[in-house]
Formats: structure tokens, sequence, C-alpha cells
């Protein structure tokens, strides 16, 4: 073919390029005039495609690449940061852990279910390719409200909107249990938030842990000319031609639903054949490289693994196996069928490949070959039916620094939320704030994920504040939390996005891990619009500083840009998924009080300067503004996200690991939404029927001082006996340690400055808490039943 | 003694199975490929639990027609213990080894949660080192799960004392609310009439080690290999 390559034959397509259909495919006149540049004549209509989707946003980045560069992404322990399918750290005993999240939101709005099944499966195949075996998934979840009262939520939200709202989550839900539980992969955690801004664009973020041996790892490359490229998985169909890539790369209209058809349908069974006969044949020694088929498919595996390997590659499009007949060149190369991969063998061994995968029942065809001349050339029926420069598709995408602009100050930020007198019982508050969806239990929800299967989850969900899973075989264990603080960011996105990672890193710490490395999922608006922009900027300024700070780099992620409907953009919602690492697995704590008795210590990483001295209160009632209090009892979002004191939140993590690995904690669990009374409150409903009995003493009024989210600050028990060495190891990492309570058989009770605040019967609590999703989901009837 | 784990395309607990009998209890154990015409060597199979061809079309359907169904059928009619957990009992019952069917759960999602079961009887080679009554924490994970059975059918296994475990409250009590997925009579686990065959929906291989939350699942595999310990191996092969 190499005559060919130097006076290319191209064949004429049927459809004529015009620039209507150039802006049909979302490439503006100067990314046309780039393309004529590159090819050096008139693209035809299948390449013109093939651009289209390799420069979109969703594949290209080309908005947000410029900032991504500002975060930290090295570290000795990272053995690939970004650029590759997921991110890789060594994790010690010769094992890399490889991660990554990325985002489904579109797709799982058009059709929830199959949206959030492929969802997960995408992110899996991303690990697997680099021959980790997948070991558990968490997702970050945000769906417009599910409570309302008469029909109409707290926030406005019509009935029918609440209505499509709680069926969102019941199709996301299912499609997430439908995919993991049949690949067999333990969903072992996230969080999942409901705010009106989601009602028309709901978010769903999976991400994936997988484990291999640190030695033996794989990459996206081609190389030695010649090889075969061999395609593997389901056959090629006409679903989900512009689905992942240009539904995800405008915003949402009426016309969007339209695009149902767009999303692609999940098949887990075939992918864990897929999964099982990729790392067979990995282990053969037979595979060069491997990219899986996810966005732009067969175009972005191939030209990836060409322009990353300096190669070409050739594809014969009539090997290719098909769904269907008659498909055209662009419809094949721009499926998105799910469940596919592209493969690079050594020459002289593919016969060794064929047969791993004909074992497991899988289509393997050789479809073409490895070349030199850094050429992704197309054959159809005999004729070259494309030629494009790979690297020309995977790495010369425009890049823009689009314009920023702050928006103005919005007149929420005034907003204050008028505290209860002085001695006021404040249960009925504390009631409404235990059964509010971001509060109370999502057992509902992680019971219809399989979060046991491969016996390593050692923490299941809603047991701490991070997941754990052992590896056997050694004495490790990884935890993994995911956060993401969208009411904050809408406020200040780039304290919000601070928050994000410190409350990660905090909930990793809380289970004894030393927080290790990170991956992001930024969830925006329109990158177009300036304010959009402007967040995402100071959202990854906020995210680059916290990790800096934390020692925690980012080896990979995902953006979702578009996030709009109607007209109206999200909360911008960086999402931050924190892995740690546990050296001695048996150390693992847990939120549960384990004994009658234990003291309760407020640790606090401010240190003694952490009392609120009276010139501090203007400040602290702003914060109190956004809390989830001041949202579920006051009615108010706004004020300003609490201040953000990374020193401290680095001196509580480093004290929280080196507490747990001395073995002295029963239990710890940091303090986020609904303040120190709600993880008190945690502590008992994990537990074994205890409760916390808790006075202490503060300046500050009784509802700052039990439900603001102040960070940086957890609550742990331990036996009285052990209470001198915490407080030794307390003042050695210079944070603040008060005994403010002990563990009871007996009531819930809060006191402050000697007077009881909040006094219950902690099966009444957990009562509240433990129904709200289910009730809120099924309706109270339906859920007795079920 | 050696200990056969079958693989069908989709079983995803058989790593679990295997771990459970080889690292936690010591055991030799060897997987089985489904294509497998021959159990020579193996004294015991356990068909593990997962999404046997995805559970397409109905659960264990088309499992049953994988040619290593002929070889455990001939392995079960020669005394060969064989055990199926979760889609390994939903197999078996496809299969005829073991009467009844499972159904959706009667919530109609799928459930992943630690339960209580009650040890029926110890009069069988998986619950011999149990005592009768004995209530054990295990977890289930399935969407189909619901026992169900014709009345004929379950007046035998009543008879014959086949029902091995049920759904029970912590203390061991039988309660509608304590039987997770409406099964007939809060049947968890039941064995064929010559006892050697026994299905269960419950996974004992996910309560093995104390790192998982319980050790109780490991009565069922200590129980599997004392009474292999005890009937000399050549009787079955």
């Amino acid at each position: 073919m190499s005559h060919a390559a130097r006076t290319p034959k191209i064949v004429e397509t049927a459809i004529k390029v015009t620039p209507e259909i150039v802006a049909e495919h979302g490439i503006t006149p100067k990314e046309y005039a780039r393309i004529q540049k590159i090819l050096g004549r008139e693209p035809n209509f299948t390449e013109l495609g093939i651009f289209s989707v390799m420069w979109s946003e969703h594949c290209s980045y080309k908005s947000s690449r410029i900032h991504l560069q500002r975060l930290p992404t090295h570290a000795p322990q990272v053995l690939q940061g970004p650029g590759e399918n997921a991110g890789v750290v060594d994790v010690g005993d010769g094992l890399a852990a490889v991660f990554k999240m990325e985002s489904h939101n579109h797709p799982s709005y058009v059709e929830p279910f199959q949206g959030a099944a492929t969802g997960v499966g995408g992110i899996l195949r991303d690990v697997f390719t680099m021959g980790a075996r997948p070991i558990a998934v968490l997702d970050s979840l945000r769906f417009g409200s599910i409570t309302s009262a008469k029909g109409i939520s707290a926030n406005g939200e019509r009935p029918e909107v609440v209505a499509r709202n709680r069926r969102l989550v019941d199709g996301v839900v299912r499609g997430i249990a439908f995919y993991g539980n049949c690949f067999g992969v333990p969903t072992v955690g996230g969080e999942v938030e409901f705010e009106p801004g989601y009602a028309g664009n709901p978010l769903v973020n999976v991400l994936a842990l997988g484990i291999a041996p640190k030695n033996h790892l794989f990459f996206a490359r081609a190389r030695g000319e010649g090889n075969p490229v061999i395609y593997v998985g389901a056959k090629t169909g006409r679903d989900g031609i512009h689905g992942a890539s240009l539904l995800a790369s405008a915003e949402f209209t009426e016309e969007s639903q339209k695009k149902r058809p767009n999303v692609q349908v999940g098949d887990p069974f075939l992918e864990k054949l897929l999964l099982e006969a990729c790392l067979e044949a990995m282990a053969s020694g037979t595979i060069v490289g491997i990219q899986d088929m996810g966005a732009a498919g067969l175009t972005s595996s191939s030209c990836e693994m060409a322009s990353r390997g300096g190669v070409g590659i050739e594809l014969e499009l009539d090997c290719v196996p098909q769904r269907e007949s008659g498909m055209t060149a662009y419809e094949m190369m721009l499926s998105e069928s799910q469940e596919r991969m592209l493969l690079v063998a050594e020459r002289d061994r593919k016969a060794e490949v064929f047969r791993v995968f004909r074992k497991w029942g899988l289509d393997a065809i050789e479809i073409g070959r490895v070349t030199s001349d850094g050429m992704l050339r197309v054959l159809h029926h005999g004729q070259i039916a494309a030629e494009i420069p790979a690297d020309a598709l995977a790495e010369q995408a425009p890049l823009y620094q689009r314009p920023l602009t702050r928006p103005k100050p919005s007149p929420a930020r005034e907003a204050r939320v008028s505290l209860a007198p002085v001695g006021t019982d404040l249960s009925a508050n504390f009631h409404g704030l235990l059964a509010a969806p971001a509060i109370a239990s999502k057992r509902w929800i992680f019971e219809q994920y399989d979060h046991m299967v491969r016996t390593n989850t050692t923490v299941f969900p809603g047991a701490a504040d991070a997941a754990v899973v052992r590896l056997k075989g050694t004495s490790r264990a990884l935890a993994l939390a995911t956060d993401g603080k969208g009411r904050w960011c809408a406020l200040d996105p780039r304290v919000g996005a601070m928050h994000a990672v410190a409350e990660a890193a905090r909930n990793v710490a809380a289970v004894g891990a030393r927080p290790w490395a990170a991956t992001n999922c930024l969830n925006f608006g329109n990158p177009e619009k300036p304010e959009v922009m402007w967040q995402f900027s100071e959202a990854v300024d906020g995210m680059a500083e916290a990790c800096r700070a934390l020692s925690i780099p980012i080896t990979g992620g995902n953006v979702s840009f578009y996030n709009d409907t109607l007209g109206k953009s999200i909360d911008p919602t960086p999402i931050v998924g924190v892995l740690g690492v546990i050296e001695n697995a048996a150390a693992t704590l847990t939120m549960a009080f384990r004994n009658e008795g234990d003291a309760i210590v407020l640790l606090d990483g401010r240190g003694n300067a952490s009392a609120t001295p009276k010139s501090h209160e203007r400040e602290s009632l702003r914060e109190f503004a956004s809390s989830e209090y001041a949202r579920t009892v006051a009615g108010i979002v706004g004020g300003v996200p609490p201040a953000v004191d990374l020193a401290a939140e680095l001196r509580l993590i480093e004290a929280l690991v080196a507490l747990a690995a001395e073995g002295i904690l029963a239990s710890a669990h940091d303090i986020s939404d609904g303040g120190i009374a709600v993880a008190l409150a945690e502590c008992g409903f994990a537990s074994n029927g205890l409760a916390a009995e808790a006075a202490w003493h503060s300046d500050a009024p009784a509802e700052l001082a039990l439900f603001a989210e102040t960070g940086a600050r957890a609550v742990v028990s331990l036996s009285q006996a052990s209470l001198a060495r915490l407080l030794t190891l307390a003042a050695k990492y210079s944070i603040a340690a008060l005994v403010i309570g002990r563990v009871t058989r007996g009531q819930f009770q809060l006191s402050l400055n000697g007077a009881t605040v909040v006094r219950d019967r902690p099966a009444s609590l957990r009562k509240i808490w433990s129904g709200a999703i289910e009730h809120a989901i099924l309706g109270e009837q339906a859920s007795k039943q079920a | 003694m050696k200990i056969g784990v079958v693989v069908f395309p989709g079983s995803n607990c058989d790593h679990d199975a295997l771990h459970a009998v080889s690292e936690v209890i010591h055991t030799p154990a060897e997987f089985i490929w489904h294509q497998s015409q021959d159990l020579a060597g193996f004294d015991a199979v356990i068909l593990p639990g997962g999404f046997s061809y995805g559970d397409y079309l109905r659960t264990g359907a088309i499992a049953r027609f994988s040619p290593v169904m002929n070889a455990i059928a001939r392995f079960a009619r020669s005394g060969g213990l064989v055990l199926g957990i979760c889609n390994g009992f939903q197999i078996l019952c496809e299969a005829g080894l073991l009467p009844g069917a499972l159904m959706r759960n009667k919530g109609l999602r799928f459930v992943c949660r630690h339960v209580h079961i009650r040890v029926e009887t110890a009069a069988t080679p998986f619950t011999s080192a149990a005592r009768p009554g004995q209530v054990l924490r295990i977890p289930i994970a399935h969407a189909e799960g619901n026992y169900v059975c014709d009345a004929t059918t379950l007046a035998d296994l009543k008879h014959n004392n086949q029902i091995v475990f049920r759904y029970c409250t912590p203390d061991g009590r039988l309660d509608t609310a304590a039987n997770p997925n409406g099964s007939l009579d809060a049947i968890a686990g039941i064995c064929n009439r010559e006892r050697n065959v026994m299905g269960m929906m419950p996974h004992p291989e996910r309560a093995v080690e104390a790192a998982l939350g319980s050790t109780d699942g490991l009565v069922v595999f200590r129980s599997l290999v004392q009474s292999l310990a005890r009937q000399p191996a050549a009787a079955v092969s």
C-alpha cells in the first residue's frame, strides 16, 4: 500500500462535504481550514466524520487541556499519569493500582438504565485494557430533588419534575447494578446528592479500580510494521453513532430526547468474557498494544494507538464483524457499539491470540496491520475510504483558551440563617436533617449493588467514610472515596473544589489509609459561556492547590462540559476520587462505635486556634448559610463555603493515619454534611445499638456548634485507657483533641454549655435516617412491602 | 482430596469459591472449564455464583446445556458431592438435579446484604459440622432467589428432610420480614433426596474470614471436607 500512500486516491463519498454538513458536524470554519491544511485537500464525508469525533470536546479536551496542565500529576508512586486509558500508581508488593473516573451524564438523562450501564462498562474497559483486573467501582451521582411536600419540592420543582427525578434515580441505580453485578465487580461506594440544578441534567460519574502486577502493564501503543491489528468482542452496528462524542459535546435541548437511539446498549456478559479473554491473552505475552473502543470506537482506538506508537495503521473495513448489512465506512468508523477492543499482536503469534478468544466464544478478526507511514488508512470495498495522519487526529486538535468572565457575585452570598434563641430544643431540626436525602442512609441504593463479589470488600458501603478492598496475598488494603461539592462550587468554585479534595482525602484517612493518588471528573456547563469557563478555571486551580498541599498527584480523569439543559448550566461539579493505601489491613478503621464507655474525642486539624473567637462569628454565619442545615432547615442556599485550611487538613490526615496505625482507635469518622451532630449520630447508626452522649463547651451559637461543616475535623472513639496516648500523638501532630463524651447504650444526647439541646432514643433517630430515601423514591407503602 | 470449581462463561464467584477452599481451608481445588466432560480426580464439585451466559433467557437455563453438566449429572448419580451456590443453585434446578425453581425476588430488585439462615438439618455432607437450629450470618446477592415448587414437592422436601436452610431472624425465628426474597416456606437451600447435591442462595464463600465480616460460611466448606475425608474418594469416581 505504500505507493498508494504517496498518491492517495481517496474515494468520493456519495454525500458531498458542504459548509452545512461541516456545521452539522460541529466543526467551525477555522477548524475546517485546519483540516484542509493537514490533508492538503478537501476531506471526503468519511474523513470529515472522523475529524469531527476526534476533535469533539469529548475526545480532544480542546477547551480544557490548557487548564488541566496546571494539575499536579507527578510523584514517585505515579507509574502512569494522564494520557493513557487510566492512571497507574505503585501500591507496593509489586502491585499497581489502575484507576480512573469517567462521566456518562448525557446518555443517562436520555436513557437512564442503559446510559448508566454503559458508563460502568466503558470505565471498566479502560481499566482492564491496561492489564488490570477490576476490583472495585464507585459511583458519584447527582439528581434533582426527590422529596416534596404536596408534590412541590422544597426548591420549587414541580410534581412532574420530582417524579421524573425519582425515575431517573431508579433507572440509573438499576443500570449500574445490571452492569456491575453481572460483570462481577463490586460496587463498593461513592456518593449521591440531590439538588434542583441537576433535574434536567443528572450526573453519573463512575470510578473503576483495577489491580495488575506493576511490571506487566499494557498500553495503547502500536508498534512493529506488519504486526496484525485484531478486532475483538461485539460486532459493529449502527448504534451509538455520534453517541458519547457528540451527545457530550453540545448543550441539551428538547431535541436531545430524540437522540435516545444514539445511546449505546450494554452487554455486561459479553464484557465479562472480554475481560477474561483479554487478561488471558495478555498473560501469554502475545499482545503488543491494546485499546478499547469507547467514544468514537474504531476511529479513536486505531488513531490513538498509531499516534502514541509513532506508526500508522491500515484498516480493512470489509473484515470488521458487522451486525447489520450495508454499513458505510462513515458508519463503521463512528459506531460506538459497546464491548469491543482493538489490539495489536506479535506477528508470528497471532494464532495464539485467536485461540484464547475462540475459547471464550468471542469474535477475533484480523482487520488490518501496523504500517510505518503514520497514516490512519481506511480501506473499504477495495478503495481508500479515508487517509489521515494519525497524529493529526489524536494530538493536533485545536486547543482553545476560551474567554473567562467572573460572574457578578450572587445576592445569595448575603443570605443568613436566623438562629434559634439560646436554649431552644433543636431535636426537631435535627430530625429534619437526618431525613434529608443528602444525609439519610443510602442503603436502598447500595443493596442493589453486589458490593462483595471477589471477596475483597472489607469495609462495606455506609460503614465508613471510604470503601476498603483488601489486596489478597499481601497485608495491604486500598481505600477509595469520592467527593464533590456542587453547592459550594456554585458559591465559590475554587474553594468548593479544594473542599472536594480535602474531604475525599480526609475520608480515606479516616479508615487509616494514606492518600496516595487521585482521579477527577469535572462536570461543568457550556465552555463557550465565559462564566462557565471561569468556574472551570477556578475549580482547576482550587483542585491543583489542594492536591499540592496534600501531596496527592492526579493521575487522570475526565472532563464533562455542556451539562446544560434548556440554556441553564448545572452547578459546577468537580468530583474527585482519592485512592489511599493501608499498610496493615488489619488496622482498618470504620465509623461504628465499638464499646460502651469508650471516650469520644473531637479532633481538629486547626489545633488550639479552633475555638471560635467572637470576631470570627460574622464569618462563621456567612459560612453557615451554605450548610446542609441551612438548606434543609432554613431553606437557604447561600453564603460562602467554609474557609479551607489545607495545612490543618494535612495535619489531621497525618494524625489519623498515625492513630490508625497505632491501633488505639475504636472508630473514626470525618465531620462533613450536618456537622458534629450528624457525625456522632452516624457513628451510632453504624454500630450495634450504641450511641453518643456528648457535652462540651462552645462560644459559638448552638446551631453552629452542632451543625457547621467546618473542615479538618473528625470524631474518634477509643478506650479511656488509650486517651493519654491519643493526647500525646495529637500534640505531636499539632492537632486539637477535645474529649466531648462517651459511648453509651442509652439515649443519644448532645449538651452544650451545660444545657441539653438534642436528646432521643437511638432507635427513633435511626428509623428517621434509614428509610428516607426509599420512602421518597418508592412511596411509604411500597417501601414497606419491599 | 481435590475439589473442582466449575467455570461457566459468566461465572463470577468462581475465584471466590476457589479462594475459600484452597486458601482458607487449605484443601486442594481447581477450576473445571464448562466444556470439560470428565470429572476424574475430583472428589466434589462446586457450581459457583455469577451470571452464567449472562442469565439471559432465564437464570441457569443455558448453562444446564453445557457439556460439563452431563458429567456433573453422572457424578451426582454415582454419589459425588455437588454444591451449587446462588447461580449454581439456579443451574442445578434448571438441570433437574434439584427440584423447584428460583423466581424474581418479591421486591423485583437485586438484593445484596447479610441475612440470617437457620440450619434445618445437619444430616447432609454440607452441614454435618453444624448444629441443627444453628443460625448463620451469610450474605445474599441475587435478583432471582425466590424459591418456588409445587405443593407435592414441598411436602416431599419436608417429609424427606431436604430443606437445609431457612431465612430467619438473628435469633432463629421464622418471620416474613426476615425472608429477603419471598421464598416459599423461607427456603434458602435444599438438597436432593440422596443428600449429595445441595443448592443454596446465600454465599458461604463470602463469609469465611473475619475480614469479610463473618466466618459463618466456613461450616459449609468444613462439613464438605470432613465428609469427603470420611468417605473413600474412589467411591464416587
